[in-house]
């Protein structure tokens, strides 16, 4: 494809040159519509979340420059510029937008109390409290300061931690500050399954 | 991967075994396909599925799952046999010439020093014989008897073509055209490729299994050449960072965890600083204590002074045998003796081995604690029995579960920024695109959140351990949601005299003057700024390095080992594609894995080995120095090779009532699990395209099998396996050959991975039919390989 045709305007091209079959021109009508999907979106540059590849991708977004609106993602396509995925995904990857919009996503804390059947909905403030108490508890019963032979150990195993591969390498580090924080030995990410 | 994705598009024969990229890994299939257009490369497809990847390979061979090693084996063989190797990298590369002391052997299917009173080895005898100054004796002739050579050569002489056809099921005919093609990487100017993925990593042998290719890769001189390397093809975006930050038994950077024994700094380093085995060694390991007193700065802060060991007394220390792995703590939780447990974005009711055993030990928590994007089958474990209870009779009802969960809504990808390490080792940076969901907050948020609530308590009211916590630094501008770009500047590390980033790992200091979260990383983000958000697409070396996209660790490199692709005089291997040359005074290229101004001759071309060289023999795995096939933890036969020693003899086996393995006379089948294209792991049943792409679990059926079963194309079966069932429709299949073993007819049946009781569309989860089986180096459970019977449902 030469420099000065865009993919973009190729397509819009084919669609126009189709268009004139039913003998009144809809190429008006149908540039408008290609055009908004994404010629007014924020494009952001981002990495695909599934498998180690590591595909670069494009998110575009709308509603960012509005007041009291929300952006929402509207497309996710794969970054020509990446030398590893040059614009292409796999069928995983092009459906990343669902991943991101889905109304199966968690949007308010649940918490199921012991012995319930069922979750119920509360606040941040509740749930860090309650959580900060548990392993607190947990923390004062399991902690061993010193062991058997009176050695220094500061260690915590009666607690686990799992996970990380799905995250950051930023967000690992700090997991790492706070299971050395707490002492915990039993940790481990996806990397041992 | 010791090479990346675009390199492999550089190679000449492309060896695939324990992976499936064209269905798991397509857009980095792309270079195998790009490598068979611009270099004529040969694709070698060894797999018991005749995948996608088989279908367009030069040569396909099915096995067994599980005698990879076999297999691999038979080529070490092959090549030594034939002389199809590539000499002289064997000889100045190596640890071929290197003695090893007398009295190692193997015999009957243990190595020398098997002890077994105590079940484990003693490994005096695994050992280099050492001069008066502790270097290693080498003999550069190779023919030394006691020489890694020729040791090697006969611990290979049994793994004849003959006796790879018995154990694996292919024929002699299969495996030796797949050798010969493989094996052309042999010459100097040739270079081969090896992609593996969790068909190697998830079997109790595994370490083990790909000890057994990178020997195959350092015998045909492909370590550090363009094209070549032992490749892991990974799984999760950042697996490879989390791995980097860490595990049970790590430290941030691959530093160890300290143990009891291990009382004071000084102790630690003197017991994990490597001294070097050969005098022309560089043994870069020696910098350890200049890694871990930089992240103790990092972690302690002005707390950290010389007086106290850099807090060093703060970090936990396990004892001295401990393992505090998957396999074990899962296990000590069945048993009722663990509190809780936090899990940050991963499921283990669906990914760990063993499912009932799982439901039933998160049961006995006191709390549970899962940050995740939706709601998965580790956070809704306790309504397994209401949602699956045909697979889960006897779990408890939720009334009966005293556990208290909390499920936290976490953002995705798409959310944050940060940097994600791609297989190729690639630190690529993302931006935040929006805002999470609802209440969902970013995960930095909840952890530090968490973190300072937790402090405020111990601050408040005291409490056990209260230095370690309290002490451990989180002094970020805004401490209960830390920018993560200030984390990252923080994980690069800087200069505490004058306040500057680092350049590299090169400027760490082990006086305290320098703090670094992680070294291997450092050079990430230095005073030119954030150098993983680079988007630069130069190639200078014309191999697809591109140095400018991104950052590679460690310090840019692009290849691990290339130092090796020319040999001791610095003469390339292959003129045509060296990816480092000396130019009188430098290196130029790729960042040189060596000393960037040393010449040639100064130092030998491994230097993070204590040896200097790349080694065949190694006393650091526990079964061996050298890998040997041992049968998985249930197999269909006895291990040809030694019938009383079947199973890996050291290989973790749990024994709790819900840990039963089965024999093949009540599971006569091999049991394969797999990934399909259209999913990702155990997450993309909850997205609306992949579930309706593949909607279904299924069971693929050798139609061999099912004529002998009388069943057709969906149908219902039930597999079934001594710890679980799966049910759903058989989908008969070409694709899974029967295969010959032994003098036995064995069946495999294909199982993919992806469904669940949480989702949009819900299934059996497979993982109620694996065992909890473990491999002793790694701790990864054995997946791959057990026994399973098929019957109609």
């Amino acid at each position: 494809m030469s420099p000065d045709v865009s993919r973009r305007g190729f397509v819009a091209k084919g669609a126009a040159a189709a268009a004139t079959a039913f003998g009144f021109d809809l190429r008006p009508a149908q540039a408008a519509v290609r055009e908004l999907k994404i010629s007014r979106t924020t494009q952001t540059h981002s990495v695909c979340p599934y498998c180690a590849v590591g595909c670069s991708v494009v998110i575009h977004t709308l509603g960012d420059k509005a007041h009291n609106v929300k952006p929402a993602v509207v497309h996710i396509e794969g970054d020509p510029e990446s030398p590893v995925n040059r614009g292409t995904l796999c069928p995983k990857g092009i459906s990343l937008k669902e991943f991101v919009n889905s109304d199966r996503r968690l949007t308010k804390v649940l918490y199921r109390a012991p012995g319930a059947a069922e979750w119920k909905t509360i606040t941040w403030d509740e749930a860090f409290t309650r959580m900060a108490r548990a392993i607190k508890s947990s923390r004062d019963a399991g902690f061993e300061e010193k062991d058997e032979q009176g050695r220094t150990v500061n260690r915590l195993s009666n607690v686990a931690m799992i996970g990380g591969c799905t995250d950051t390498n930023e967000i690992n580090y700090l997991l790492s500050k706070f299971r050395f924080g707490l002492g915990i030995l039993p940790y481990e990410n996806q990397s041992r399954l | 991967m010791t090479n990346g994705w675009t390199d492999v598009a550089n190679a000449d024969v492309v060896l695939v075994m324990g992976g499936n990229p064209a269905e798991n890994h397509p857009v980095g299939f792309r270079f195998v396909m790009q490598a068979r257009l611009r270099r004529n490369a040969k694709l070698v497809c060894v797999d018991p599925r005749f995948s996608r990847t088989a279908a367009v390979s030069d040569c396909y061979v099915p096995i067994r799952s599980g005698t990879d090693i076999a297999f691999l084996g038979g080529l070490i063989h092959y090549a030594l046999s034939t002389g199809k190797f590539q000499k002289e990298y064997v000889r100045q590369h190596t640890n071929a010439s290197f003695l090893v002391k007398e009295g190692f052997g193997f015999a009957d299917g243990h190595f020398s020093g098997w002890d077994a009173a105590r079940d484990n080895y003693n490994r005096d005898t695994w050992q280099y014989e050492v001069d008066g100054q502790g270097y290693a004796k080498i003999d550069p002739t190779l023919e030394h008897p006691r020489s890694v050579f020729q040791l090697m050569k006969k611990h290979y002489a049994r793994y004849t073509p003959e006796k790879v056809s018995e154990i694996c099921g292919c024929t002699v005919a299969e495996f030796q055209r797949a050798a010969e093609m493989v094996t052309i990487a042999a010459a100097e100017n040739k270079s081969g490729t090896v992609l593996y993925a969790l068909g190697w990593t998830q079997h109790s042998h595994a370490v083990q299994l790909i000890h057994a290719a990178a020997m195959f890769q350092l015998l045909m001189g492909n370590i550090g050449m363009p094209g070549g390397g032992v490749n892991a093809q990974r799984g999760h975006a950042n697996i490879q960072g989390s791995t980097d930050m860490g595990a049970w038994n790590m430290l941030p950077g691959y530093l160890k965890i300290p143990r009891a024994h291990w009382a004071t700094l000084d102790d630690y380093l003197k017991a994990n600083t490597p001294r070097k085995l050969r005098p022309e060694s560089l043994n870069y390991w020696g910098n350890t204590p200049k890694f871990l007193v930089s992240l103790l700065k990092a972690y302690y802060g002005d707390r950290a002074t010389k007086a106290n060991g850099y807090g060093y007394e703060w970090l936990p220390k396990a004892g001295e045998t401990d393992n505090h792995g998957w396999g074990f703590f899962f296990d000590k939780m069945y048993a009722g003796k663990m509190d809780g447990l936090i899990s940050f974005g991963m499921n283990p009711v669906a990914n760990g081995p063993n499912t009932v055993k799982m439901i039933a030990a998160l049961s006995k928590l006191k709390w549970l604690i899962v940050a995740e994007n939706f709601e998965t089958e580790t956070a809704a474990f306790w309504k397994a029995k209401p949602l699956a209870g045909q697979y889960y009779p006897a779990a408890a009802d939720p009334a009966q579960i005293q556990t208290e969960v909390f499920l936290l809504p976490a953002s995705c990808f798409a959310e944050k920024d940060g940097a994600f390490v791609n297989s190729s080792r690639w630190l690529q940076w993302k931006e935040a695109a929006v805002d999470p969901p609802g209440d969902a907050l970013r995960d930095q948020e909840i952890i530090a959140r968490l973190f300072l609530k937790i402090r405020e308590l111990y601050e408040k009211e005291g409490g056990e351990g209260a230095a370690p916590l309290l002490h451990m630094s989180w002094n970020y501008a805004n401490p209960s949601c830390p920018s993560l770009a200030e984390v990252a500047r923080e994980i690069n590390g800087r200069d505490l005299t004058s306040g500057k980033q680092l350049n590299g790992f090169g400027e760490l200091k082990d006086d305290g003057s320098t703090l670094c979260g992680n070294w291997i990383y450092s050079g990430s983000w230095t005073e030119a700024g954030n150098q993983m958000a680079r988007r630069g697409q130069d190639d200078p070396t014309g191999l697809g390095l591109f140095p400018e996209w991104s950052w590679s660790w460690p310090a840019n490199r692009r290849i691990l080992y290339n130092r090796a692709s020319a040999d001791r005089e610095g003469k390339p291997w292959d003129a045509s594609r060296a990816p480092v040359r000396w130019d009188g005074a430098r290196w130029v290229g790729d960042t040189i894995d060596y000393k960037s101004d040393a010449a040639p001759g100064d130092f030998s071309s491994f230097i993070m080995l204590p040896e200097g060289v790349a080694k065949f023999f190694t006393p650091d795995l526990v079964e061996g120095p050298f890998p040997e096939h041992y049968e998985p933890a249930e197999s269909p036969v006895d291990n040809p090779l030694h019938p009383r020693v079947s199973f890996n003899p050291l290989g973790k086996v749990f024994t709790s009532d819900r840990d039963a393995l089965g024999t093949s006379k009540d599971y006569p089948y091999v049991g394969i699990t797999y990934r399909l294209t259209e999913h990702f792991h155990y997450w993309t049943k909850h997205t609306a395209g992949s579930s309706q792409l593949q909607s279904n679990f299924f069971v693929e059926v050798p139609e061999e099998l099912a004529r002998e079963k009388k069943i057709h194309s969906g149908d219902r079966v039930r597999v079934t396996s001594a710890r679980g069932k799966v049910e759903g429709p058989a989908l008969v299949t070409k694709r899974i050959r029967p295969l010959t073993v032994n003098g036995k007819t064995v069946y495999q049946v294909g199982l993919p991975i992806h469904w669940g009781f949480a989702g949009r569309v819900s299934g059996p989860l497979i993982n109620n039919l694996t065992p909890s089986v473990y491999d002793p180096n790694s701790g990864t459970p054995e997946y791959k390989g057990f026994l399973v019977n098929l019957e109609k449902a």
